[in-house]
């Protein structure tokens, strides 16, 4: 039914055992992003009772140091065995969960952390995240990211009748769920009117449509199955992983209602042994309401055009048949530019129970899809509690 | 392999100054290649030819874009006839009245200062 996925990573062959935000918002005057990282890492050690001198395999990726992996290994004092800072967006640190079960599996660290950092509301987007001159696109002066999901909002509208509406209605939804999580961003109801009413950025995007921008970081530390049981908390198993790779640019994506989240959601559900109907928790990308959509469709949640249709009436809100993006999302809870780990981080956490309020009950399967650059890079996470197993 | 004497950018924009949409064509891999580049994305060979697009195409997405400070402006992507896609702006219509499906046809929008010229798309209708 499942076992090690064509790369030969094998189900269940590490597990998050340690997961925390760093400060979230506006942080204080003068904090980094090597700051936020460090404590990020510190929260996520104390989380599981492992220390700093444990941690072998070092991971990271922000926007605002060019050599984050020198930089956080000189500030906590440490020489990782294993080291990786793949950055394509977003989604980074799913393709970080692959790699860091890859080094477990291997031998290569026995403790990963997988940290993030971001200063873009203290320091501005445009200092947080230094556009990059592209010819072909550079002179239609594409407010990006927002005009390139907006392109895919187009199509989408365009080729299944999806509407500013039901769009509306994952901003919400997430809404809804941001008002169950204490640190969230947002903390004043919103209603679909108000989402269409909303300054227009790019149609049919108005700023309700659109992802904040705040401060923020954390860490997930991650080590082998036997390891992990003799820790503080339960540990939460990565079950299946996956990830693809469609384009960089929104004029070079293939097609733009079909995302790589099809391909790397089979991959990972395919390693898992298990479907979209076995997943009890749904953390999706939300930097846009259209991802959110998107997604839902590719990853099996229901049919291809059908996701506009699927979010209507409240199915994804509290309450709703399918619990999606319970911290509130990127719409509504903190969005500090690349924000896949916060997903990792509600998926543990739901997992072991820890979400008073917004608890999703009796949750054993979550799923945690990242998404990079304008749909660009897509990875795709299922974790498990020991049950699974 | 010799050296490249002149950039797949320096090629395009040399054919833009002179009003020609140019783009790549890969014998390898029976089909258009867009941006310009020095391989095809579809074959892996280095060996492209240039080509000038008739100008014609249909609008495949289009969206508004509205900055904070200035007048709302409309970003498209274009699929042209010869099959290959780019970034584009369809102007002299209401950036609003701009539809999936458009015929469209190409100009130049010449150059500004350090802005070199580029491409933009007008409504051809029955084309």
């Amino acid at each position: 039914m499942s076992g090690p996925d064509n790369r030969g990573l094998r189900r269940g062959g590490a597990a998050i055992v340690g997961a925390a935000e760093s400060d979230l918002g506006h942080v204080a005057e003068g904090m980094n992003v090597i700051d936020l990282m460090a404590q990020g890492i510190t929260r996520a050690l104390a989380d599981c009772g492992l220390a700093l001198k444990d941690v072998d395999g070092l991971i990271c990726a922000t926007t605002q140091s060019r050599t984050s992996g020198l930089n956080l290994s000189e500030y906590l004092g440490i020489s990782p065995a294993f080291i990786d800072t793949t950055i394509i967006g977003g989604s980074s640190f799913m393709f970080h969960v692959g790699h860091a079960l890859a080094a477990i599996q291997l031998g290569l660290c026995n403790v990963a952390v997988i940290a993030y950092g971001s200063t873009q509301r203290s320091v501005g987007r445009r200092q947080a995240s230094v556009r990059e001159i592209n010819p072909y696109e550079t002179p239609y002066r594409p407010f990006l990211p927002s005009s390139a999901y907006a392109l895919a909002a187009s199509r989408h509208m365009f080729e299944f009748g999806t509407t500013r509406e039901q769009m509306a209605a994952v901003a919400v939804a997430a809404r809804q769920w941001a008002l169950k999580n204490p640190v969230a961003w947002e903390k004043k109801p919103l209603s679909i009117d108000e989402v269409l009413g909303a300054r227009m950025v790019s149609y049919p995007f108005t700023v309700r449509d659109i992802c904040l921008v705040t401060d923020g970081g954390g860490a997930i530390v991650l080590t082998a199955p036997d390891r992990a049981k003799s820790l503080k908390k339960p540990p939460v198993y990565v079950l299946g992983h996956g990830q693809a790779i469609t384009h960089a640019n929104i004029s070079s994506m293939p097609d733009l209602t079909v995302t790589g989240a099809l391909a790397s959601g089979k991959a990972a559900y395919a390693m898992a042994g298990l479907a979209a109907k076995d997943i009890d928790v749904v953390e999706l990308y939300d930097a846009f309401t259209i991802n959110t959509i998107l997604f839902l469709e590719d990853l099996g949640f229901c049919p291809k055009g059908e996701g506009g249709r699927f979010v209507e009436g409240g199915r994804i809100a509290p309450g709703g048949s399918l619990p999606v993006n319970t911290n509130g999302g990127g719409l509504s809870y903190c969005h500090p530019g690349m924000y896949g780990l916060f997903l990792l981080i509600e998926a543990v956490r739901q997992l072991r129970g820890e979400c008073g309020e917004r608890q999703v009950k009796g949750a054993e399967t979550a799923i945690a899809h990242g998404n990079g650059g304008v749909l660009s890079s897509q990875s795709t996470v299922i974790l498990g509690t020991e049950a699974t197993l | 392999m010799a050296e490249t004497a002149r950039s797949p950018l320096a090629i395009y924009q040399a054919h833009l100054d002179k009003g020609e949409l140019a783009y790549q064509w890969s014998p390898a891999a029976g089909r258009a290649v867009f941006y310009p580049r020095v391989v095809c994305p579809y074959s892996g060979n280095t060996e492209l030819e240039w080509r000038i697009s008739k100008g014609l195409g249909t609008v495949y997405a289009t969206t508004v874009t509205h900055p904070v400070q200035g007048t709302p402006y409309n970003i498209v992507l274009v699929d042209c006839d010869e099959g290959f896609r780019l970034m584009s702006r369809v102007e002299e219509i209401d950036p609003m009245a701009v539809k999936i499906g458009m015929r469209v046809r190409f100009r130049v929008h010449p150059a500004e200062g350090e802005q070199p010229a580029y491409p933009v798309f007008v409504p051809a209708e029955g084309a």
